[in-house]
């Protein structure tokens, strides 16, 4: 470190390793504010949460609310759909995981896991975007009559489950409930 | 051949005044007037003065487009309107510049290829070349950036894929997307982030070209023989020589780029951008810009996971290595021999792997499925094997034919060939017929 020769660590080099350390200190302390100010801000994080009315949903329609800045897909599922989805194995799955954020992060791919859950096997709720590079999938299309993603050609069945194509994960379910037999809240 | 002693005499009594101060006027001269340079080149050697132009007329025109554009997702996709048709020259100013990034692109692949061509990144110009990269890293994400600022549906859409290759990114993937996003979804933070980027990164190129200029003057050029200069009969003077080929090129290159901008300045761009921003809505076949269509043709062919890899991951290191491999070219290739004029072999798999790439563009464009899959995993894996493969192992086994002695020999040797040589000679030694 220094020109002059020296045999052991000595006062002076504690001080030129305790300065220097207090410099990268200091400049990672300066450097943050600059990296923080890109994270969504205050007003984004606001919008964490919004309510829906699915009364006028049939079974056989969906609705897609806006949730983030991203769709979230609301559907009454018909019960030829919900026993298409029921019937597949889970080893036939490319992602075994539920992606439930109202179950534990290990729950299992099971329709009735990726559904609204007992007595609730007809709705499906999940965020409209497909896990590969962010596009929205077109709904009831695609060999399993559930979603096409027309960007890199992901197919998934009618529980939202990534059946091929380059998407790893099953499509997200947000956290939510139903506040009401007709009002779901999500976030 | 460059760093020798400086031939500049100040001619007034000012000139003296300030070379004894601050010897500007002597680095213009010694670099763009009596600067030596070989004297084969031929007009490959002219994109990089075409590529200066380049930058300066983006910076320009990009600088008054900024003074009538708005960066908010409501008023983004009308403000470029009200220039194409209310501000004065508007239309112009914008064809310029959307059409002026293609052209950007253009010359720099020309370039690039002219490097390999040549193998102008050996030794001693792997700094040179790896400086290039970075530029070429540059321009990409400026395109990129520029894309998204008129808020069109491709605009929209195509930030959303790209910005999604970071959420591949394990464990901390999220975050980072979240961190450039300035949300959950491509939105206003984005826009206005990536404008402010979008007006710094050009000047951050323009850093990186003194740099390679820089490195280019310390080695001096290579040239199509690929031998070093050895004696001053091998160079001619920048100015005049290489300074009016330059000026041909530019000239030529430039009416192309007026043609497009003139009679056909949308047809590089895509239809479905004329359509405004949509975040619940995505097109049905999203295509980035032409100039990345061949590294998204390589995104899209990785649709395997491979061991622990997952397919959306392997798909984006298989892109970003395609980028990354240019970096290590140097250290690829283990022939002695620069130019492919005297590499048999190389030759035909640099045709091969040129071929390959015009043919990873063209699946980039077409959608992914059926047999396009197949053909954009088969060109992926030649593209790779161009780098990893022939070029390591060709220098090895590769038989080059003889090379000549000098540059010189090289041009009298061409010169009494056939009758037209008499007129490349004309162009290519001009001290010896003048």
């Amino acid at each position: 470190m220094s020109a002059t020769e020296t045999h052991d660590p000595n006062r002076r080099d504690f001080l030129y390793i305790a300065t220097g350390m207090a410099g990268v200190v200091g400049a990672a302390a300066a450097a943050w504010p600059f990296i923080d100010q890109m994270r969504p801000d205050a007003s984004t994080l606001a919008l964490a949460s919004i309510e829906v009315d699915v009364s006028a949903l049939e079974p056989g329609m969906s609705l897609t609310a806006k949730w983030r800045g991203k769709p979230v897909f609301i559907r009454n599922r018909t019960p030829e759909e919900i026993k298409s989805a029921q019937d597949v194995k889970l080893e036939d799955l490319k992602d075994p995981l539920a992606r439930n954020a109202n179950l534990p992060s290990d729950a299992k791919a099971t329709d009735i896991d990726r559904s609204a859950g007992q007595g609730k096997e007809n709705w499906l709720v999940m965020i409209g975007v497909c896990t590969h590079l962010g596009c929205i999938p077109l709904g009831q299309q695609g060999e399993y009559g559930g979603w096409f993603c027309p960007c890199h050609g992901s197919v998934y069945d009618t529980s939202g489950r990534i059946r091929h194509g380059p998407a790893p994960e099953n499509m997200a379910i947000p956290a939510f409930e139903f506040i009401s037999d007709t009002k779901i809240r999500i976030g | 051949m460059s760093e020798g002693h400086s031939t500049y005499t100040p001619k007034s009594g000012l000139g003296r005044w300030v070379d004894a101060r601050m010897p500007l006027p002597r680095l213009v001269y010694d670099s763009f007037i009596a600067y030596p340079v070989p004297r084969n080149l031929n007009y490959a050697w002219t994109f990089g003065g075409i590529l200066s132009i380049m930058l300066v007329a983006q910076i320009l025109t990009g600088v008054v487009l900024a003074m009538h554009y708005v960066s908010d997702t409501v008023l983004a996709f009308n403000s470029v309107e009200k220039i194409v048709r209310d501000v004065n020259q508007g239309w112009l100013l914008r064809y310029l510049h959307a059409n002026g990034a293609s052209f950007f692109f253009v010359a720099v692949y020309i370039h690039i290829f002219r490097g390999l061509y040549y193998g102008s990144y050996k030794a001693p110009r792997e700094l040179l070349w790896i400086l290039g990269c970075i530029i070429y890293l540059l321009m990409m994400a400026t395109g990129f950036m520029g894309y998204v600022l008129p808020w069109g549906q491709m605009s929209f859409w195509g930030a959303t894929v790209i910005t999604g290759f970071f959420s591949a990114i394990p464990l901390v993937g999220d975050w980072i997307q979240q961190l450039l996003l300035g949300g959950f979804a491509v939105d206003n933070p984005t826009l206005n982030r990536f404008f402010a980027l979008h007006y710094l990164l050009p000047f951050m190129i323009a850093g990186v070209v003194v740099l390679h200029v820089w490195a280019l003057h310390v080695t001096g050029q290579n040239n199509p023989t690929g031998i070093e200069v050895k004696s001053k009969t091998d160079t001619v003077a920048f100015t005049p020589y290489a300074t009016v080929k330059d000026a041909l090129g530019m000239v030529v290159f430039l009416l192309v780029y007026a043609y497009f901008v003139f009679y056909i300045p949308n047809y590089l761009g895509h239809p479905d951008n004329y359509i405004v921003a949509d975040p619940l809505k995505t097109p049905a076949h999203i295509v980035p810009e032409w100039y990345f269509l061949p590294f998204y043709a390589i995104l899209r062919a990785i649709t395997f996971n491979i061991g622990p890899i997952n397919s959306k991951l392997g798909g984006v290191l298989a892109m970003f290595g395609a980028i990354a491999v240019l970096f290590v070219v140097p250290w690829l290739d283990t022939s002695k021999v620069r130019s492919a004029v005297y590499r048999p072999w190389y030759k035909l798999f640099f045709w091969l792997f040129a071929a390959d790439c015009i043919l990873l563009g063209w699946l980039g464009s077409q959608p992914a499925e059926g047999v396009f899959v197949a053909m954009a995993q088969i060109c992926t894996l030649f593209y790779f094997a161009f780098f990893l493969i022939v070029m390591p192992v060709l220098g090895l086994i590769e038989t080059p034919r003889r090379l000549p002695n000098s540059i010189t020999e090289a041009v009298l040797e061409k010169n009494k060939g056939s009758g037209s040589g008499h007129l490349a000679g004309a162009t290519a030694a001009p001290e010896t017929k003048g």
